[in-house]
């Protein structure tokens, strides 16, 4: 005879089957991970359920970035799972990467069970402790029982305010113990305010007013739109479209920005920074108002600080209180989402009556002439691919298609960046901040699972793909048809660049000697490898790598020693741009620009 | 400190849990700021707050950094730059010992009389003095102690807190 307490107590579950459970509940749909011995029971409690997906790939980095690019592409949390030890350690670069480009994941890292921490056990790590400054947040969960609340207040963390990486260490005593299983249990995020951290998302409404006066009475205005608003959600993109087209006024973005504004508008001035447009850095130099949305001032986007944009008057719309004045001290401080900001200021605007300046006409003439610089005009060859063309080929190939861009870091990013186009937010990966070579691969497999029918393509260089090339095993076992455009010239590009500016063209270690055969090395694992060695076969090689089913590499051979322009020379400032051979303007070489970073 | 650096007083409400320190010290040292001083004790058991006492020096838009770093860590409740809002109390305590016999002996007794320092541990050849104040006071009661025969000093760090009835 039972009771009716015990008809009505909560099913006990272990540790491992809460986590599961309380991610369903969370509405995670896949998770990317690696198993092993601390993390054993979640990987049996996966096993007998079929609400949540695993995702096995070949090494913990090529995870977190998967749930980069899952989370980056969806708006939504990307979820990781590896074991303790060598399995969160693995994890650290992904991690630093989600931080520096504010990407919601949460990392569940196995532990030794809690009476061995301390005790040097078989993969043991301080994973708190080594994580704590790769992190938005960590927690070490000693308890089965607030195992539930931890989980939810780590995604609430993950995705709150400005988005970053959260781990969870789980001993494994903890997964193992019993718990009583709480559906809906309350939490941050859950019904629960957390405690201390609770970002302040309205923005001031004195801050949105002088924002008004000042974009109706400036001569020169400018927008600088940065990852924040994309991480703002498509509405905060739409937002700025029409904040945007109601005054009339230029816009530029940031890498990390790109899509977030129309990329083909006319109002775009495209990328600004170290290898942005001349018109967008020249407008940053020349403007007297400027309005950056969600933007962090990073060095490669200011140049020389004393030199900035020295005659603005600046706004700066941030969730993240500490991004403001970091850098570059601004005249009016708005901590806000961006998309309430922009609608906040858009409201003020009609309910002021304002009206876009006058005085913008002669600016536009200004920016006109600027951008008839045409600043990314490039030398083409009819014998040598030029890795320009060949990214020019691949966006009118791909124009208006869903499709979804990752890259590696380096030379060929920049080029993906200057010369294809985004019309809306979240279809651009790429990593800006800590500019994490190896990326733009696992990260394309992360998009791919979000959108298995969408063309997912990871523009790479050869050094970088080498970095995380075990992945494709995980995209031939899954059937994730990514397409690596490979825009291989044998060297590390980037590197070989600056040591042809900075360091007299000696090319220590920046020559990759011994690279694989693209073709055949995709042919080991199952997929598809292709080429094109001459320019008149790019535009063939791109056709069948999109036709082609499953993952294709195709091994574009381009010109070796294409370097980027235009190109602000590190340490000097906007109006200091050389725009390259084509304009009869080179980077100066000088042992000088050794110091640089 | 560079020219235009200023020294300044911070009171940190936290969340008492493992490894809040690690966190607040961490931002510090991966940032390059100052830490001249740092205190940190339970001070709201039911609440489960600490209070964490912070000195540390930069320009204006540093310690503006360092206030906005500190405040956007998890588990950090309040940052309240004391300076700012109106006049506040700073204290230290310390405990110096003084080995010494005959006239040195006397005058370190007399001396410490002066400062107000207690006597809280006596052998027939040294003292050991407790004395609360700023840190400028302990400071030059340490410079005069020197030559009398000082060994040893332990310091807490500066504790603080606001003048009048309002709270941070």
């Amino acid at each position: 005879m039972t009771t009716d307490a015990e008809d009505h107590a909560p099913a006990e579950l272990t540790g491992a089957e809460l986590v599961v459970r309380t991610l369903v509940d969370l509405g995670v749909d896949v998770v990317f991970g690696y198993p092993g011995g601390a993390v054993l029971p979640i990987y049996d409690a996966i096993f007998k359920q079929n609400e949540l997906r695993h995702i096995l790939v070949r090494h913990e980095q090529g995870a977190v970035h998967a749930a980069e690019g899952y989370a980056r592409s969806t708006g939504k949390v990307g979820t990781v799972l590896v074991t303790s030890g060598p399995g969160a350690t693995n994890s650290v670069t992904g991690l630093t990467d989600a931080l520096m480009d504010s990407i919601p994941v949460v990392c569940l890292t196995g532990q030794v069970p809690t009476h061995m921490i301390g005790n040097d056990a078989f993969q043991e790590a301080d994973t708190v402790g080594i994580t704590r400054p790769c992190t938005k947040h960590n927690y070490l969960i000693k308890e089965v029982d607030n195992l539930c609340q931890v989980i939810r207040e780590a995604y609430y963390i993950a995705s709150a305010g400005r988005p970053g990486p959260v781990v969870v260490d789980l001993p494994k005593d903890v997964v193992m113990a019993k718990a009583p299983y709480v559906p809906e249990c309350a939490a941050p995020g859950n019904g629960l305010e957390h405690r201390s951290y609770r970002p302040q998302r309205a923005p001031d409404a004195d801050a949105v007013k002088r924002t008004v006066e000042l974009l109706t009475r400036a001569k020169r205005p400018l927008f600088y739109a940065g990852g924040g608003v994309i991480n703002a959600g498509p509405d905060a993109a739409q937002s700025l479209a029409a904040l945007v087209q109601r005054t009339g006024y230029p816009i530029t973005n940031t890498l990390m920005g790109l899509g977030c504004y129309p990329g083909s508008d006319p109002l775009f001035l495209g990328m600004l920074g170290m290898h942005g447009t001349y018109e967008a850095n020249m407008a940053m130099a020349e403007c007297d108002l400027m309005i950056a949305v969600g933007a962090r001032f990073d060095d490669r986007v200011t140049g020389r600080l004393a030199d900035f944009s020295r005659g603005s008057t600046k706004v700066q719309i941030d969730i993240d209180p500490s991004s403001i004045n970091k850098n570059v001290p601004v005249d009016v401080a708005m901590v806000g989402d961006a998309g309430l900001a922009l609608d906040a200021i858009l409201a003020e605007w009609e309910a002021s009556g304002a009206e876009p300046s006058a005085q913008v006409a002669a600016w536009w003439r200004q920016i006109d002439k600027w951008r008839g610089r045409d600043c990314l005009r490039y030398k083409n060859s009819s014998n040598t691919i030029k890795p320009q063309y060949a990214l020019q080929r691949l966006y009118e190939a791909t124009k208006g298609r869903d499709s979804y861009f990752t890259t590696e870091v380096g030379q060929h990013q920049m080029w993906a960046a200057q010369f294809l186009k985004f019309e809306e937010p979240n279809r651009w990966m790429t990593s800006g901040g800590l500019g994490t070579m190896g990326y733009g691969f696992p990260a394309a497999m992360g998009v791919q699972v979000a959108h298995p029918d969408s063309l997912v393509i990871d523009i790479a260089g050869e050094a970088s793909l080498l970095m995380t090339i075990q992945e494709l095993s995980t995209m031939v076992q899954y059937r994730l048809p990514v397409k690596t455009f490979l825009l291989n010239n044998e060297y590390m590009g980037m590197v070989r660049q600056w040591q042809e500016f900075f360091h007299g063209g000696r090319y220590a270690e920046s020559y990759m000697d011994s690279l694989p055969d693209f073709v055949k090395l995709a042919e080991s694992f199952g997929a598809t490898g292709l080429r094109a060695r001459r320019p008149e076969e790019v535009d063939g090689v791109i056709e069948a790598m999109i036709e082609t089913p499953g993952p294709v590499i195709a091994d574009i051979l381009v010109d070796k020693e294409e370097n980027v322009y235009p190109m602000i020379p590190a340490g000097a400032a906007h109006y200091e741009m050389k725009l390259g051979p084509e304009h009869g303007e080179l980077e100066e070489r000088s042992e000088d620009g050794m110091v640089l970073v | 400190m560079s020219d235009d650096a200023e020294r300044r007083t911070l009171s940190v409400l936290v969340e008492n849990e493992p490894g809040v320190l690690a966190r607040v010290i961490g931002l510090f040292s991966g940032r390059g700021y100052n830490i001249e001083s740092l205190t940190v004790a339970e001070v709201e058991h039911d609440k489960r707050l600490s209070r964490i006492n912070l000195v540390t020096s930069g320009s204006a838009m540093v310690i503006e950094q360092i206030k906005a770093q500190l405040d956007r860590l998890v588990p950090i409740h309040k940052v309240s730059d004391l300076g700012s809002e109106g006049p506040y109390i700073e204290r230290e305590l310390a405990l110096i010992k003084v080995v010494a016999t005959g006239e040195k002996r006397v005058e370190s007794l007399r001396i410490a009389d002066i400062f107000r320092a207690h006597v809280v541990d006596s052998e027939i050849d040294s003292f050991v003095f407790e004395m609360t104040g700023k840190g400028t006071k302990i400071d030059a009661f340490i410079r005069l102690m020197t030559p009398l025969g000082l060994t040893e000093i332990s310091r807490t760090g500066v504790v603080a807190i606001t003048r009048g009835k309002e709270s941070i």
